[in-house]
């Protein structure tokens, strides 16, 4: 096994590679889902299955917020996107997701007005320096960008901005989590925790994981070295009988969270009683919504929604990806009739959806197996 | 859209707006400080920003190794910076 470079502590890697190896009972297997795109995306560009002995294997989850937006809402968005006055922003990643028809892009070559913007604060701005325009922000992200979003609307409120709204997308990992482990297609024996969640979120909404399904959740940096660490504390607590919730991201993650971000996002929005996940279907209490309080600043009680609901293109096998059952290369049109330039599924559009992360490095990483058992 | 990218501090926080000066690999933008009133921040500390917000406060240390693994992503890394740049928050 060779360590290249990609490892800041090649020593360290070996070690923790020394001991995952001994660490596995002959003849278990072992199945670990990794909930975030980051994480997904740093297995793959780093390989760091070559470095996980077989009896090991990572699948990937639906960790990734562009992912799990269903194409209606897409649809939706450029809906509102084509009414008079209207400006629609967001992040970059929104912009090549296929809707129905279309996407953010074509509707733009179309001639809706559709921005993208760094912020939501930007587009707060967008809406104070026209206010004869109606600025509308398409929300979307885990409990790592709701925080953003609410202070946002916070200001505008504050500021007095009538002409600023939100089309609030944002999903909720912990629902998500729940629907994996009681989807009956997938058995898991542990879960690397997503980082940058946790930091709002904290580690104690993860708890009822150990408690009820008994099972251990590291919540997990993003480098090399973190994945193979908590692999390792995984192993561990097997090893013990032990399922409980452990940190291995504590240089930036509080066991608490960010007290200040759950409370804007508490103020702003409401859990929504139901909300559809691309390829996983509805989800129960899955998804925020704007508050009553703040309907003033809701897109869907400001506009008319049609509220459109399409079934994902045969072809696609994003739910099976986003539920870690298939891996992104065993999907029928990946690589062919699916490509970044070209997505079918969401899956392949952001850089952390899974089939984005293999494409992009797969080949990279099977190359250098080989490299790797020949030298 | 999910990285979080480690910038520092340069300025000081202003009142009401929660808006600092922030130096994310070269390129200075306004971030908001907000959620992190409790952490008592001043010029030279390092911060995990995400979408033009502080997510939480990390050491130097931790900011450079978190750098040399964005660097190593390519593509991605590249467009969040880019997006930035276009970045003018006030
Ligand atoms: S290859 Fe394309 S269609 Fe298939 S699962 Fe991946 S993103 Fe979805």
């Amino acid at each position: 096994m060779r360590f290249v470079d990609e490892f800041r502590d090649a020593e360290t890697a070996r070690a923790l590679a020394a001991r995952i190896s001994a660490r596995c009972e002959p003849g278990r297997r072992y199945k670990f889902m990794e909930v975030c795109g980051g994480h997904t995306h740093t297995i793959y560009k780093h390989g760091i299955e070559d470095y996980l002995p077989e009896a090991v294997t990572l699948v990937h989850g639906p960790g990734c917020p562009v992912c799990v937006i269903p194409m209606g809402r897409v649809d939706d968005a450029i809906h509102i996107a084509r009414q008079p006055d209207v400006i629609m922003t967001s992040f970059g990643d929104m912009m090549r997701v296929p809707g129905g028809e279309s996407t953010f892009l074509d509707a733009k070559a179309e001639g809706a007005d559709i921005r993208m913007v760094y912020s939501p604060l930007d587009a707060l701005k967008i809406a104070r320096t026209h206010p004869d325009r109606r600025v509308v922000f398409m929300a979307i992200g885990f409990e790592t960008t709701a925080p953003s979003t609410a202070v946002t609307v916070l200001r505008a409120a504050e500021e007095g901005i009538e002409n600023f709204s939100v089309f609030c997308n944002h999903v909720l990992i912990i629902p998500a989590i729940k629907a994996i482990l009681d989807s009956p297609d997938l058995r898991l024996d542990g879960f690397i925790g997503p980082g940058h969640v946790s930091t709002i979120i904290g580690c104690r909404p993860y708890e009822f994981i150990a408690r009820d399904y008994r099972q251990p959740f590291v919540v997990a940096g993003f480098e090399p070295l973190d994945i193979l660490h908590s692999v390792d504390m995984l192993l561990g607590q097997l090893a013990e009988g032990r399922g409980e919730v452990e940190n291995q991201y504590a240089r930036v993650v509080p066991w608490d969270g960010n007290r200040i971000a759950m409370e804007a996002i508490g103020t702003v929005m409401r859990v929504r009683p139901h909300f559809e996940w691309r390829g996983l279907g509805f989800i129960s209490h899955s998804a925020l919504g704007m508050a009553e309080e703040y309907a003033a600043f809701d897109a869907e009680r400001i506009f008319d929604i049609p509220g459109t609901r399409i079934a994902d293109p045969k072809a696609c096998q994003c739910g099976e990806v986003l539920k870690g059952v298939l891996k992104p290369w065993e999907c029928k049109v990946f690589g062919t009739a699916c490509t970044p330039e070209t997505p079918i599924g969401t899956c392949m559009v952001s850089s952390e959806g899974a089939c984005a992360a293999y494409y992009n490095f797969g080949r990279f990483s099977r190359e250098r197996v080989r490299e790797a058992t020949r030298a | 859209m999910c990285l979080g990218i480690p910038g520092e501090l340069v300025g000081t926080v202003e009142e009401f707006t929660d808006l600092a000066m922030v130096d994310v690999s070269g390129v200075r933008r306004r971030i908001n400080m907000g959620l992190l009133a409790d952490d008592d921040l001043k010029p030279g500390d390092w911060v995990l920003v995400h979408v033009g917000f502080a997510l939480s406060k990390i050491s130097e240390s931790e900011a450079k190794a978190v750098m040399d693994m964005l660097h190593g992503i390519g593509q991605a890394y590249t467009d969040e910076i880019d997006a930035l740049k276009e970045s003018d928050i006030s």
